[in-house]
């Protein structure tokens, strides 16, 4: 990992050894630029890169592209989120074309979450490649000029790759491995899903570490501050592959309502502060769930501000 | 097989509405097997649409026939002699039955009895399951005899998402995830290793997405 692949500012950060700080937001249900902008300022200094979900939950949300191209306007180095899911093999390559033409230097290839919880469960899904393959497909297009179907790229898409892996889903033993399959397929970067248990999470990362993946991939530990008891119990009830101990919910009952948010944030950077110093961690990647204001106070909190300018 | 499982009867009796002489078509093959279409499914459904019939004061004439396989030219052949007697055929067959059967009596409506649901086979009585989606270039060697296309609900070929949680799959705890039955399999099959390799995409012309598929076999012609 020598020389710079991309314009990325993600990948200038974690090359240049700074451990990384990614947010996330999630565009709006409606056509407002203004929504995007408004979670774009809260975030503004904050973080290296930040993710732009697309249709998160398979929920309809205005593009990713889209916002993408509004929060670069307003500085930011954005993170294209793509999903399997919506996407044939030809809409997919197109969507990085263009996307790489608007100066889009960060791609995270997903699988999706399946349309059935989502607001149209009526949907038709399309799944034609799963997110291994695209990876594979869009490092083909920037390292041999070459779409999926072997024919000549007119310019290739410098793009700073990324995957994502949830750590906590079964089986447990294998899902290492599958990080590794990313790592193959091209994933320069991963981001994990939002960690609650870090003992577990250390065990996912000491068997990353062991097969020496650490030193392939930056590795991004996902954290989700809780705003609540009920948020907490959400997350380990309703949402599939999230691990949320009892203990944490214990703690946050432990508090009056009022003061659930501001413990949720203790937590969370405590978290920041114990991940950090697990072997193997590259960066964080907040996923502040429509409570971007509370991004500045977590990342300062951690000690991770100033960031760095490179 | 292919399974079925008939249609409500409120459906059904508003698609036959405009009827009052009818065939009921059941079918022999895979139908009458998961229990969907076959003679006992025809005289149980013919009872039930005359009596329905009788109470709205319209009495309907049905005539109750199961052919061999209505998936076959020769047996849909053996109800020419009667057919143009009737308005319509409802057929309890797959829809490969009914479109049979509507591509061999133009005048007459052919109507869909059932809803085809799945290729797959018998749990246990009176429960089936998806097993093959047709997709045209069976995988099944690479992936321990479990398919990944169909029992995956996202068609993943390289492993289970990140929403498998305890065996299940994110879109019903009531659904196994196919990936860990593929990775439990590979398992006992010492074949763990196949799980590193990457599968390529799936050439999926060769599935419906290649337009309707036929296959001929010149050996066979006659």
């Amino acid at each position: 990992m020598s020389k710079f692949k991309t314009n990325s500012r993600l990948e200038r950060v974690l090359k240049s050894g700074y451990f990384a700080v990614t947010g996330e937001c999630g565009p709006p249900r409606g056509a407002d630029p203004e929504a995007i902008r408004e979670k774009g300022e809260l975030l503004k200094g904050c973080v290296d890169a930040v993710n732009v979900t697309d249709c998160q939950t398979a929920v309809v949300r205005m593009s990713s592209l889209a916002s993408c191209l509004i929060l670069k306007e307003m500085g930011f180095d954005p993170v294209l989120q793509i999903v399997a899911r919506d996407r044939n093999r030809i809409a997919i390559q197109s969507d990085i074309l263009g996307a790489a033409a608007l100066g889009i230097n960060n791609l995270l290839c997903l699988t999706g979450d399946h349309q059935k919880a989502g607001d149209h469960p009526q949907a038709k899904n399309v799944f034609d490649l799963d997110s291994i393959q695209m990876l594979a497909m869009v490092k083909r297009m920037r390292d041999e000029g070459k779409l999926l179907n072997g024919e000549d790229l007119t310019r290739r898409p410098q793009l700073f790759i990324g995957a994502a892996e949830n750590p906590f889903a079964d089986p447990f033993e294998i899902r290492h491995i599958r990080l590794a399959k990313k790592v193959a397929a091209g994933a320069d970067f991963v981001q994990t899903q939002c960690i609650f248990n870090i003992p577990k999470f250390k065990e996912w990362m000491k068997r990353v570490v062991d097969i020496g993946l650490h030193e392939k991939v930056f590795i991004l530990a996902g954290i989700t501050p809780l705003k609540s008891v009920g948020m907490a119990r959400y997350l380990k009830t309703m949402v599939p592959g999230m691990d949320v101990p009892d203990e944490l919910i214990e703690r946050l009952k432990g508090v009056p309502k009022e003061k659930q948010g501001e413990e949720g944030v203790k937590i969370a950077i405590e978290m920041i502060e114990e991940i950090r110093e697990i072997p193997g961690v590259h960066g964080i990647h907040l996923m502040a769930i429509e409570w971007e204001e509370k991004v500045r106070e977590i990342v300062e909190g951690a000690g991770l501000l100033p960031r760095p300018q490179v | 097989m292919v399974v079925g499982e008939q249609k409500p009867l409120e459906e059904i009796l508003k698609m036959i509405e405009p009827f009052d002489r009818l065939i009921i078509a059941g079918c022999k093959g895979c139908v009458a097997v998961c229990a969907a279409g076959g003679e006992r499914e025809v005289r149980f459904l013919a009872s039930a649409v005359r009596t329905a019939r009788k109470a709205q004061g319209r009495e309907i004439e049905i005539r109750e026939v199961t052919l061999e396989r209505q998936c076959d030219p020769e047996y849909v052949e053996q109800i020419r002699g009667f057919v143009y007697d009737y308005q319509a055929i409802l057929s309890l067959a797959c829809g490969v039955g009914v479109q049979y059967l509507a591509e061999h009596y133009g005048r007459i409506p052919a109507l869909p009895g059932i809803n085809t649901t799945f290729v797959g086979g018998a749990e246990k009585q009176g429960v089936w399951s998806e097993k093959c989606q047709c997709c045209g270039n069976c995988v099944l060697h690479l992936t321990g005899g479990i398919c990944p296309i169909t029992r995956c609900s996202k068609s993943l070929l390289n492993g289970p998402c990140g929403g498998s949680s305890n065996g299940r799959c994110e879109i019903d705890p009531q659904v196994t995830c196919g990936w860990q039955l593929i990775l439990e399999r590979l398992k006992e099959l010492e074949q763990m290793d196949r799980y590193l390799e990457i599968i390529p995409p799936k050439d999926w012309s060769q599935s419906r997405d290649g337009g309707p598929r036929k296959i001929i076999r010149e050996d066979l012609l006659r």
